[in-house]
């Protein structure tokens, strides 16, 4: 667990940097803008493994897009190593090469018609580097797929669910990128596939020195492989720390009810939000939890004398770095540790 | 394959090997579907007597039995007879040898306009679906355009203003005006493609747009342009014929389309002279039945979702 703070510090160097970024959507017919993210903050370290959980439609997507430059924000920037990320073609294609996507459904994101291996040569030829088979080979047998040759003329339909998504990985992997943001990698698969999966990303990341960005819904899976929580919120973070900190010790009451319902988390009373995501068309006003806010809702707020602030004062939003922190009115500002 | 005894086990394939593997196994795949088809082998007998007679057409009659000046001894408009199995024309030509060399022309016509319009086509549909903005609108819009101008006026108005008929200019004009159809059904399939995780994956992967629509658009909808090719072809046989019978076609070939145009004019039709008129008929019929026949097949084939098991 040391070693995990350790390597999790991100005050060491930011590989990702996310400042202040805003991304929306046009409605259709008069459904007004929808501000998918609304001011979002992220410091990713080198060889850190950061969760950005949330429930869906909380923006986590988005976020995930726009870092691989597919969606282009309305305001503020993604930075990689320091450098803003460029939108022209040959910038993004160079970056694109350091920084690598796997998605959430393996099955889609092969191509039908291309077999494993001109799905795993597809990157090292677009990019026109030297010894694509051998490449081809390795990044197959890093991704577990072995021996990789036995697999070079089979089609997607032919493999099973985890095996294509190993394929996915070992085309990520071939271009030999920095950083791998994955979105949802192992929703679609069953579980015992699912821990071989996280092993995999894991392994790697002590191999290859990789970072990873992993989007998920899944708490279960965050405290199993992250160093860092990112919890989002209809387009905000709303609580970053540590794994440990965050689900050791949740400070927002959203994380908390996220939580609550986590089968492993035992002794917990399950706190089960009410309503869906509220439009992001349409964001509450003042805290944006606080129609569905549990301690809201039981007079917690009241009682602490900020339930007005929750309905009307808009909260600043979260740095990109500092210790365990979470945008609450109940929870005070700063680094320090916060009494219960 | 000296190669073969310095590296053992993992056999190394290049790439090119592995491409060539691929294609023979589904090409085997695909004709033990096809083959299993009654209605696309019938299609394909068809088509295939036609074709065998129009490559043989100067085997078996010589092309001065189509030169008037040579036919002059013969009796015009003869019945079916012993010496001509299919009468003879006003010329006194035999209709069988014109017949014949008529294939060629309408086949050659029907092939050539269709390519050209299954390449307009898939170019125009792919671009229309894969930009998304001002060019995929201007494409879909030119291709809306083209669709709602009534054919037949506009194919008149193209063949009188390019001026000097001959085969190649009844194959552009019928290629340009054949390829709206194609666009749409192309742009549609490419829509549904683009939403695929797969062309994200490509994205990021660092594929240019033309990599893009080449490497994963263009494998994906070929079946489907394929198989609307082999029914336009038919379509273009039709209109070649109803241009020649309008009398825009070229007046020195030889086409199925014309022998109706001057059948109806020597008014074979009013004299009971069924030997000229049915047999342009019947075959124009036919080889459009054979095309048809093979084209659904091969949707059905290539289309797992219209397969019926």
């Amino acid at each position: 667990m040391s070693e995990r703070a350790a390597v999790g510090s991100v005050a060491s160097e930011p590989v990702i940097e996310v400042d202040d970024l805003v991304v929306t959507f046009r409605g259709r017919r008069g459904g007004g803008t929808a501000r998918a993210l609304d001011g979002v903050n992220l410091a990713v370290g080198r060889g850190e493994i950061v969760a950005l959980v949330g429930e869906s439609g909380c923006g986590k997507t988005t976020l995930a897009r726009s870092i691989l430059g597919l969606e282009r924000p309305a305001s503020g920037e993604v930075r990689f190593q320091g450098e803003p990320l460029g939108y022209g073609g040959r910038a993004l294609k160079a970056y694109r090469r350091r920084v690598q996507l796997v998605l959430q459904d393996p099955t889609g994101s092969l191509n039908p018609r291309q077999t494993v291996y001109e799905a795993v040569a597809e990157g090292p030829r677009v990019h026109r580097m030297a010894d694509e088979s051998g490449r081809v080979v390795k990044a197959l047998s890093q991704a577990g797929i072995r021996p990789p040759e036995r697999f070079f003329l089979r089609y997607p339909h032919e493999l099973s669910g985890g095996q294509r998504q190993r394929v996915v990985i070992a085309g990520a992997l071939a271009l030999n990128p920095e950083v791998i943001v994955a979105d949802e990698p192992v929703s679609s698969l069953d579980a015992s596939v699912r821990g071989e999966i996280l092993a995999l990303l894991l392994q790697l990341r002590e191999e290859l020195e990789l970072t990873l960005l992993v989007v998920t819904h899944d708490l279960g899976l965050a405290w199993n492989i992250a160093d860092r929580l990112v919890v989002m919120y209809l387009g905000r973070v709303v609580e970053d720390g540590t794994t440990e900190q965050v689900l050791n010790n949740p400070q927002h009451p959203y994380t908390k009810a996220l939580l609550s319902v986590v089968p492993e988390m035992e002794q917990v009373e399950s706190i089960v939000l009410t309503g869906e995501t509220p439009d992001c068309a349409r964001i509450p006003t003042g805290c944006r939890f606080h129609p569905r806010c549990p301690a809201y809702a039981s007079g917690e707020a009241e009682a602490a004398g900020i339930a007005a602030d929750c309905r009307s004062r808009e909260l600043p939003i979260l740095g990109a770095t500092g210790g365990h922190r979470a945008a609450c009115w109940l929870v005070p500002a700063g680094d320090a540790p916060i009494p219960r | 394959m000296r190669r073969a005894s310095t590296v053992t086990t993992p056999r190394k394939l290049s790439p090119y090997a592995i491409a060539r593997t691929r294609r023979k196994k589904s090409l085997q795949r695909f004709a033990q579907a096809f083959f299993g088809q009654p209605a696309g082998v019938i299609g394909l007998v068809i088509l295939s007597v036609f074709v065998l007679l129009a490559v043989s057409a100067p085997l078996l009659f010589d092309r001065e039995m189509l030169d008037i000046t040579k036919t002059l001894g013969n009796e015009s408009l003869e019945p079916p007879n012993g010496d001509f199995w299919l009468g003879t024309d006003e010329n006194g030509r035999s209709i069988l040898a014109v017949l014949v060399w008529g294939a060629r022309a309408s086949l050659v016509v029907g092939l050539a306009a269709s390519l050209i319009s299954m390449v307009l086509g898939t170019l125009i549909g792919i671009g229309s679906g894969h930009y998304t903005g001002l060019a995929g609108s201007a494409l879909q819009r030119l291709t809306d355009w083209f669709l709602v101008i009534p054919f037949i006026p506009l194919v008149v108005v193209l063949a009188a203003v390019l001026g000097q008929r001959g085969l190649g200019t009844i194959v552009l004009v019928l290629g340009v005006t054949s390829w709206p159809g194609t666009a749409r059904l192309v742009r549609a399939q490419t829509l549904s493609v683009e939403g695929r995780p797969y062309l994200e994956r490509a994205k990021v992967l660092g594929d240019s747009d033309w990599q893009q629509m080449t490497k994963h658009v263009l494998p994906n909808v070929m079946p489907l342009v394929i198989a609307n090719t082999t029914l336009t072809v038919a379509i273009v046989i039709l209109s070649e014929t109803t241009l020649a019978f309008l009398g825009l076609g070229d007046p020195f070939l030889d086409s199925w389309g014309t022998m109706l145009d001057k059948a109806t004019g020597a008014g074979a039709a009013s004299t009971g002279a069924w030997w000229y008129l049915l047999p342009p008929g019947i075959c124009v019929i036919l080889v459009v039945l054979a095309f048809t026949l093979i084209g659904r097949t091969l949707e059905v084939v290539l289309n797992p979702r219209l397969g019926s098991e």
